[in-house]
């Protein structure tokens, strides 16, 4: 299924470019992809692990913009 | 601006000035000719010469303070990032290049460098986000409430929360939130957002209006038709918030760019920190100072900002004239488009029946055969016979049914009726022979290009009414266009016969006609043509979405004529056309030439700055701030052009 978060304060393109890529090597994602311009990372994952997913691209998050917060959408 | 932002300017501000007040203490104390009496001064002088190491310390102590104020944050990131096992961020990058000039001894230029980047960092931020927002105001269709009336009473809710057959008012001003049907009222409305198009549209009772546009005049009642969730406007905002998700080639490149970039830029600084001082055995602050310069350009910032926002604004730009591109590789694609294939019907030409000519015979007055027609088919709901009726009634006259006796229709023939008590004969050629009335051959050339409708009165041949496909009035302007922009060959597909197809084709200067074609044949005809094209090239289709699904599917980039609500095509192309405007075809591929120009001027610009910069850094003759400049200067220089790329108006 697909999920979208917004990542609130993302003005980095190269650490959007991380993410994206790190948020895509997670067990269950089968796609991901973030845009800077509307700051919002959209992820194709498997539907038993969704909900539990948030944790996960929280801390990539944290670990490559701290100052970012993830919104669930 | 950000709460984070404003955080940033303020510090980086207090930093400035203390950076220039310890730049100012250093000037007044190195010029020991200019004394000024300022206590202060006076007192270190004194302290300096009795305690010699002093004035070194107060130095460094107002330098690491204004230090500490700009770019502690940079510091405190790139250890924290250290931690998370990133190494080669920028503010790793930076924190190594300014820590390492205060320990060769150049303290202000450490602080001053970090100043000047966090001054460009603070510009890139602004800059990205006042963007982000022209470009989201254009897209800023969405509805936020609906006025519906529940039990006679209106009460203001939630788009969202609206059914299906219940009745919603919009007042002037307001934007319709849900597709439906107007029950009362008049008005104009505003379908700029939709499909650029300037004209209000003029709406009344029965018609249906389509979310998303603004209500300009008069109140409205509309029944709802469609739930938010489906509704056009929620259609059309899914399509244009996912189109930047499908990135473009050079997206991709440069990601992949950035990647290898930053660590051989690191490698290449460390490597000239080292190697030639060994050899040159000595001189290790010279070239130390020379690599930290390059840790300061190996940040790939402003490449990877500035192209995925090149895009956005072509994307962003191209919907505001009424062109919904997919994503960001379509509107790459468009560029290299080499064969254009159109569908006739619905694309070049109307769709809708129209009288285009009226062949009357001499003595025979032009308005009284148009009149009869119209009278002697006014029963009829075939498309000819209400293409003769609207013709009669755009003229300014009315149908009146009592003028009207007996109708009898002849299958295949035409109509046999009675108008004002004469019998009257509409029909073609067949039902003229067979009521053997004689009709020359002055038609003969437009039987060709349409449809006719012979018409005769009390056994008396009056003339013919030519029906005909209308062209848009565009359509010339289209082909000349794409013929401007480089397309070699432009094809039309139709299941037309084929003296219209040819006739259509010839007034537009197309020379490659495939008619009388079923829809199964335009897939086959679209594969032969694939095999004629360059391997770069790419082969569009355009067509209505209606019957063409499986062509705009197989094609490079399918373009529908979308028109307003016409879910079919919206969902089967890569680009839709919301005006149905065929010129729009060669405004999207200028469009498309325009951002990728823009995409390689921030390419080139970018690269070229930072290996320029990166040489005369290791021949010495670049120091940091050239070094500060190639980064958050190209950058910000780079995003500025990239928000050209919005404009299209001019196109």
């Amino acid at each position: 299924m697909r999920k979208t978060y917004i990542l609130e304060d993302l003005d980095c393109a190269n650490c959007a470019a991380k993410i994206e890529e790190a948020v895509g090597k997670l067990d269950g994602v089968s796609k991901s992809t973030v845009t800077l311009l509307t700051q919002k990372l959209v992820i194709e994952v498997e539907e038993d692990k969704a909900s539990s997913i948030v944790k996960e691209i929280k801390a990539i998050v944290k670990k490559f913009e701290p100052d970012v917060e993830v919104i669930e959408k | 601006m950000t709460k984070k932002l404003k955080k940033r300017i303020r510090r980086v501000l207090i930093g400035a000035v203390c950076y220039f007040a310890a730049v100012l203490w250093d000037k007044l104390l190195l010029a020991s000719s200019i004394i000024i009496p300022v206590p202060a001064v006076i007192a270190e002088l004194f302290l300096r010469n009795a305690v010699p190491n002093l004035h070194d310390m107060i130095r460094f102590a107002a330098f690491l303070t204004a230090y500490i104020v700009i770019g502690g944050d940079v510091v405190k990131n790139a250890v924290k990032n250290i931690g998370h096992g990133q190494v080669f961020d920028e503010n790793f990058l930076m924190m190594i290049a300014t820590v390492g000039a205060f320990f060769v001894g150049d303290y202000p230029e450490a602080v001053a460098v970090m100043l000047f980047y966090q001054v460009g960092e603070c510009f890139q931020s602004y800059a990205v986000n006042k963007s982000r927002k022209s470009i989201a105001a254009l897209m800023d269709i969405r509805p936020d409430y609906a006025n519906v009336l529940r039990d006679g009473e209106e009460k203001e809710v939630d788009p969202d929360e609206v059914a299906i057959g219940e009745t919603i008012v919009l007042k002037p001003g307001e934007r319709i939130p849900l597709d439906g049907t107007i029950l009362t009222g008049n008005s104009a409305l505003d379908t700029m957002a939709l499909t650029g198009e300037s004209m209000p549209r003029d709406v009344s009772a029965g018609d249906e209006v389509i979310s998303g546009c603004i209500n300009l005049s008069g109140v409205l009642e509309v029944k709802v038709s469609r739930e938010f969730g489906q509704s056009t406007v929620a259609k059309i905002l899914d399509l244009v918030e996912n189109a930047s998700s499908k990135k473009a080639e050079s997206e991709n490149f440069i990601t992949k760019f950035a990647k290898y970039y930053t660590p051989i830029v690191v490698f290449c600084a460390l490597a000239l920190a080292i190697v030639p001082p060994l050899i040159l055995s000595g001189g290790w602050s010279t070239w130390i100072y020379r690599a930290l310069t390059f840790l300061v350009i190996s940040c790939p910032c402003a490449l990877v900002i500035s192209i995925p926002l090149s895009f956005f604004g072509g994307l962003g730009g191209s919907s505001k004239a009424g062109i919904l591109i997919k994503g960001s590789n379509y509107l790459e694609a468009l560029a290299d488009a080499q064969i254009v294939v159109m569908d006739k019907t619905g694309t070049l030409t109307k769709g809708s029946f129209a009288v285009v000519k009226i062949l009357a015979e001499e003595g025979v007055n032009e308005k009284e055969l148009l009149e009869l027609s119209a009278y002697a088919e006014s029963y009829s709901t075939h498309p000819i016979s209400q293409s003769l009726v609207k013709a009669y009634q755009d003229a300014g006259n009315e149908v009146i049914k009592e003028r009207l006796g007996t109708v009898e229709e002849i299958a295949g023939h035409g109509v046999k009726a009675v108008v004002d008590g004469v019998t009257v004969l509409a029909g073609n050629e067949k039902l003229m022979k067979k009521e053997g009335i004689s009709i020359g051959t002055k038609w003969k050339e437009d039987a060709l290009t349409g449809t006719l409708v012979h018409v005769a009165k009390d056994g008396g041949y009056l003339g013919a009414v030519v029906i005909a496909d209308e062209m848009k009035p565009d359509a010339q302007a289209a082909v000349a266009g794409m013929k401007a922009m480089g397309i070699k060959q432009i094809v039309m597909l139709t299941g037309d016969r084929k003296e219209v197809a040819e006739h259509v084709a010839e007034k537009l200067g197309i020379t490659t006609v495939y008619a009388e074609l079923l829809p199964g044949d335009k897939v086959d005809r679209v594969e032969e043509l694939f095999g004629q094209k360059s391997e770069k090239g790419k082969l569009i289709f355009v067509g209505d979405g209606i019957n063409d699904a499986p062509v705009l599917a197989r094609a490079d980039i399918g373009i529908a004529m979308g028109g307003l609500g016409s879910d079919a095509a919206i969902e089967a192309a890569d680009v839709v056309i919301m005006t149905d405007e065929p010129s729009k075809i060669a405004k999207a591929m200028k469009i498309s030439v325009k951002t990728l120009r823009i995409v390689k001027e921030n390419i080139v610009f970018a690269i070229g700055v930072k290996v320029l910069v990166l040489l005369l850094a290791a021949l010495g003759m670049a120091n940091m701030w050239a070094a500060v400049f190639a980064d958050v200067g190209v950058a910000v220089i780079a995003i500025l052009n990239a928000m050209r790329a919005l404009q299209t108006d001019q196109l």
